[in-house]
């Protein structure tokens, strides 16, 4: 009896959120399906004509769908590789005796809490002006000439910059987890001969692969849709350099108002975050009943 | 001689750590510095460290042109706002969750999650219309509406690993001599839970006030936060580095400090509790 009451009663205190959030969800997504395949354009109002899978058909044969998903994968891709790479190199040397270390965490972290269009923008202009910047200085005084980073390696530039933003997040989630490390285990095998490198290929890293996974995970959730770094530095170019899908997507709507076709976009860009998604919830899911 | 092996290696791995950790940060102090410089001196080569005429003319001149209090209120008021209301629909969720939870629990919070896995692009333009229709364009109402929304899944999870390391033993002692569930939550819950309310607060504060998606495409200057605001130094004639060092200063200052507060909250608030 009391049981049952408990329950009714938690259903109730569940139900606002579950409500909320099954509105956020469904209405648009449900919204996003219709428009998708309808020729909707906002420059031609009143014209709502069904036309089947046609939006979707342009979409994927656009070159310039291609081009943003080949940079949104490299986006991707080259992000994780520097961030989980440099990510374990700085966490395992702020796991050895460091004097200060509270101090050192701090300035290492600071980056993450930058805002997305500050972060961009101080790169674009005090440290990567080709003129002006704070590179081009180091270049010209190592007797090199300075890069044109956004005219010579756009997307590369992007990378850099959110690069930045999420090594800090790796290092301090590697750092927590290689902090949970058992340190007998590591001496014991010192005490058995055991090498720095093999202690650290048999022991510390395949503590780190389920952190590591996590990391990966995540990131890739919120690297998919990147958006303000491109928004405030390339619009996108030079030509379709730096487009990314999210940036497609969004100019397709609010740029050339094709609602249909940024519909169709849309839904395409949540088939593909789907499929990260499935992974991470499996692995989180599984960290539940520790 | 092991004692001289650790002192070196002392040595070594504190230089290297506070080299790596300088450039990390790096780009934030050359921020700062710029900002106190005049603009002459910013555009500088070679750059200037220190020794530059130093000014606080920039913050003075960010407030004047553009109104930067305005902003900034916003970004206190979007991020405040969509924060406090999602804790209010979160906590009676998560508490329901941790302490009585039923087959169904696992699934919920898992959708829940999943949720928060959409892009947001998938959405913006059913989202970007019915702003428009409904006049929530530049509202705060509107973007309070949709950040609390997107951030309403990290709130519940975090809450729920929470709440879920108060030991139950305590409420039933409560029950049996006689506390209603209100007075349970008010007066035995709600004093365990601060520091985890606290923590999720915090992150989710940080959250909101740097999201740049929504904010950027919903709002243009009377609702716009300091992220849209910052924006607008992005445009060719707005070319000033040493205003633009201040106004990012002043933007980043706030978060930066609540973030070092809460650092430690970070890892697992951001992992949705599958690293501690």
């Amino acid at each position: 009896m009391a049981t049952r009451q408990t329950h009714m009663l938690g259903r109730i205190l569940i139900a606002p959120s579950v409500l909320l959030l099954f509105i956020w969800m469904i209405v648009p997504l449900v919204m996003t399906i219709y428009f998708s395949v309808l020729h909707y354009d906002l420059l031609n109002p009143g014209v709502h004509d069904f036309i089947g899978f046609e939006n979707y058909y342009y979409f994927l044969t656009d070159p310039a769908f291609l081009a943003s998903l080949k940079n949104t994968l490299v986006l991707v891709g080259s992000v994780l590789i520097i961030t989980v790479v440099l990510g374990t190199l700085v966490a395992l040397l702020m796991d050895q005796p460091v004097i200060g270390r509270n101090f050192v965490r701090l300035m290492v972290i600071a980056p993450f809490f930058v805002m997305p269009t500050v972060s961009a923008l101080v790169w674009k202009n005090l440290l990567m002006h080709p003129v002006s910047g704070f590179f081009a200085w180091i270049a010209t005084s190592l007797g090199f000439r300075p890069i044109d980073w956004f005219a010579q390696a756009p997307l590369f530039s992007i990378i850099l910059i959110v690069a930045w933003q999420w090594l800090p997040f790796a290092t301090l989630i590697l750092l927590t987890a290689l902090q949970s490390l058992d340190e007998e285990q590591k001496e014991a095998a010192e005490m058995d001969g055991a090498h720095a490198f093999s202690t650290f290929f048999y022991i510390t890293l395949p503590h780190l692969a389920r952190p590591i996974t996590v990391v990966i995970l995540i990131e890739t959730i919120f690297l998919l849709s990147v958006f303000a770094e491109i928004f405030v530095t390339t619009g996108g170019g030079p030509g379709l350099q730096t487009t990314n899908i999210a940036f497609l997507i969004y100019s397709q709507a609010l740029i050339q108002y094709d609602v249909g076709g940024a519909s169709a976009g849309g839904l395409v860009a949540v088939v593909i975050a789907n499929i990260v998604a499935i992974i991470l919830v499996r692995l989180v899911g599984k960290n539940l009943e520790t | 001689m092991a004692r001289k092996r650790t002192t070196t290696r002392i040595v070594v791995s504190t230089v290297s750590a506070w080299v790596v950790g300088f450039i990390f940060f790096f780009p934030i102090l050359w921020m700062i510095l710029t900002s106190f410089k005049t603009e002459l001196d910013a555009f500088s080569i070679p750059p200037k460290f220190l020794f530059f005429h130093w000014t606080t003319e920039n913050y003075a001149t960010v407030q004047e042109r553009s109104n930067y209090v305005h902003h900034a209120l916003n970004s206190v008021i979007l991020a405040g706002g969509s924060t406090l209301i999602a804790l209010l629909i979160a906590v009676p969720a998560a508490y329901a969750m941790a302490f009585s939870p039923t087959k169904r629990t696992r699934g919920t919070l898992m959708w829940m999650l999943s949720t928060k896995m959409m892009p947001p692009v998938g959405v913006l333009v059913p989202i970007y219309l019915l702003f428009r229709d409904f006049n929530l364009l530049d509202s705060r109402i509107g973007l309070i509406a949709v950040l609390c929304l997107g951030n309403l899944p990290i709130v519940i999870w975090m809450l729920f690993t929470y709440f879920k390391e108060i030991p139950k033993d305590i409420l039933e002692a409560a029950r049996m001599d006689g506390a209603t569930i209100g007075k349970e939550m008010v007066y035995i819950l709600m004093p365990m839970a601060v520091p985890g309310i606290a923590s999720t607060l915090l992150l989710n504060v940080i959250l909101a006030w740097n999201e740049a998606f929504w904010t950027l495409n919903l709002t243009t200057s009377t609702a716009a936060p300091l992220t849209v605001f910052i924006a607008s130094y992005s445009s060719p004639e707005g070319l000033f580095w040493a205003k633009l060092s201040a106004a990012s200063t002043l933007a980043i200052a706030p978060i930066l400090i609540i973030g070092w507060f809460s650092q430690k909250q970070l890892v697992r608030g951001l992992t949705f509790g599958a690293v501690k």
